[in-house]
């Protein structure tokens, strides 16, 4: 499947709220926008409603209700006043749907970004995102948030985030 | 919410006898256990927010406890859109009896030190992941796109569990001996998730629901062979005990335990209706 954003709308007004979204990020990690992080599947534009369809990283993310009233802040900043959010669950997101410059900036922000493919479980060779070492090790399956792992380097001793594939 | 709101609720229940309405009916029974269990179940891990025994495992068992809030939340959410008229996740979340609960015993159960919330955990994901793996596959859309949704998180609180249950097993001969306690407690309780109500029979049958005895076998084969490594025993002190399992939760007949989790649970909403933060 075609990831959300690179879509390229040839309606103006539609594009231009794709625009908008790429202004939207996330509250947990503000270093990515929405589109970045792929979870903007549709927009549409019918008597004045625009309609945004999102889907949910993780089931029971909480920055999915902050990002959804963002999305309204946005648009309304903009002058698109009727705005409606959906969400769905099907197809489930995927890291996959993560774009190459949002992985870039991830690793740039301080978080490894997503090695291999959804549900791949790499038992190491994790970049640390300071030193860039690859000698690192899994210190819990668990981070800050639900969508990262915590990981130390060993070189340069510095425990970092890992945004997990999923 | 009012108390008008609860009894719209309440008077679902008579559309049983409509044939037309009995598949409608079947169904939202059958997402609020599904909802109910996995509420109950964040409900008590999220005990552990702030006491876990490391900083590290203190944020797992809560990260694993916000996923199984946001898949309660996705099955309210759409038993409430079954429901029709005033009801939401909150609505079914916060102003239903104990009795209209219909979450299987083991998870309502008190936590018990680390080892025992470790082991339940390990046996409910081992469940739960067998049983979104074929829910995935459901009829119903909506029920199917829920489990293929949450089976990614679950394979995560599997893998999480079953290494915990190794550690603490074949750890130290005080952690050994406080898992293999944590099974005497948990193990009767285990058989009713394998013991289908009226409601999972009929959505089984219909395709929209799992039949859950399919499923018995591989969880057997799968919680033997994490008990074996761990060098835990897999059978009751006395034999005994072993054939006996409690039921009763997935029709609303509950432990003592479920009052009081309810009482935390409901409070706010139940003091102040519709309360909002």
């Amino acid at each position: 499947m075609i990831p959300a954003h690179q879509h390229n709308s040839t309606n103006t007004a539609t594009q231009k709220v794709w625009d908008i979204l790429q202004t939207v990020c996330d509250p947990e990690v503000p270093v990515l926008t929405i589109l970045d992080l792929g979870i903007v599947r549709d927009v549409s534009i019918s008597n004045d409603e625009v309609q945004v369809t999102i889907t949910p990283t993780y089931t029971g993310c909480p920055a999915m209700d902050m990002i959804s009233m963002n999305i309204r802040l946005a648009l309304l900043e903009q002058g698109f006043k009727n705005v409606k959010i959906i969400s769905v669950l099907s197809p489930v997101w995927t890291t996959d749907w993560m774009s190459e410059a949002g992985k870039a900036k991830l690793l740039q922000y301080g978080i490894a970004p997503p090695k291999g493919n959804a549900g791949a479980i790499p038992a190491d060779g994790i970049e640390c995102p300071q030193c860039h070492s690859t000698h690192t090790k899994l210190l819990s399956e668990f981070g800050s948030t639900a969508c990262k792992a915590l990981y130390q380097c060993q070189d340069c001793k510095e425990p970092f985030d890992y945004f997990k594939c999923h | 919410m009012n108390s008008n709101q609860t009894d719209q609720i309440n008077k679902l229940l008579p559309i049983e006898q409509d044939a037309a309405n009995l598949s409608t009916y079947q169904l939202i029974k059958y997402s609020l256990h599904l909802a109910d269990t996995n509420l109950i179940l964040s409900q008590r891990n999220s005990e552990w927010c702030g006491h876990g025994p490391i900083l590290e495992q203190d944020i797992a068992i809560t990260n694993i406890t916000l996923d199984l809030l946001g898949q309660s939340r996705n099955f309210y959410q759409y038993a409430a859109t079954l429901i029709g008229s005033e009801a939401t996740e909150d609505s079914l979340a916060y102003f239903r009896t104990e009795r209209e609960f219909k979450n299987c015993l083991l998870v309502e159960l008190a936590n018990g030190d680390w080892g025992q919330t470790i082991l339940r955990q390990f046996f409910f994901s081992a469940y739960q992941f067998l049983l979104y793996e074929k829910l995935q596959h459901s009829k119903d859309d909506q029920l199917a796109a829920i489990a293929a949704k949450a089976l990614k998180e679950v394979t995560y609180h599997l893998r999480w569990s079953s290494e915990w249950v190794l550690r603490l097993g074949d750890g130290t001969a005080e952690s050994h001996t406080r898992m293999q306690a944590a099974f005497e407690v948990l193990w009767p309780y285990t058989g009713e998730l394998f013991m289908p109500e009226d409601y999972e029979q009929y959505c089984a049958s219909d395709g929209t629901g799992v039949d859950i005895a399919e499923i018995k076998a591989a969880w057997d084969t799968k919680v033997r062979e994490v008990l074996a490594e761990a060098n835990l025993a897999a059978v009751m002190k006395d034999n005994a005990p072993a054939a006996y399992m409690y039921t009763g939760g997935k029709q609303g007949t509950h432990t003592e335990a479920m009052g009081y989790i309810l009482t935390e649970l409901q409070y706010v909403q139940r003091t102040y209706p519709g309360n909002e933060w």
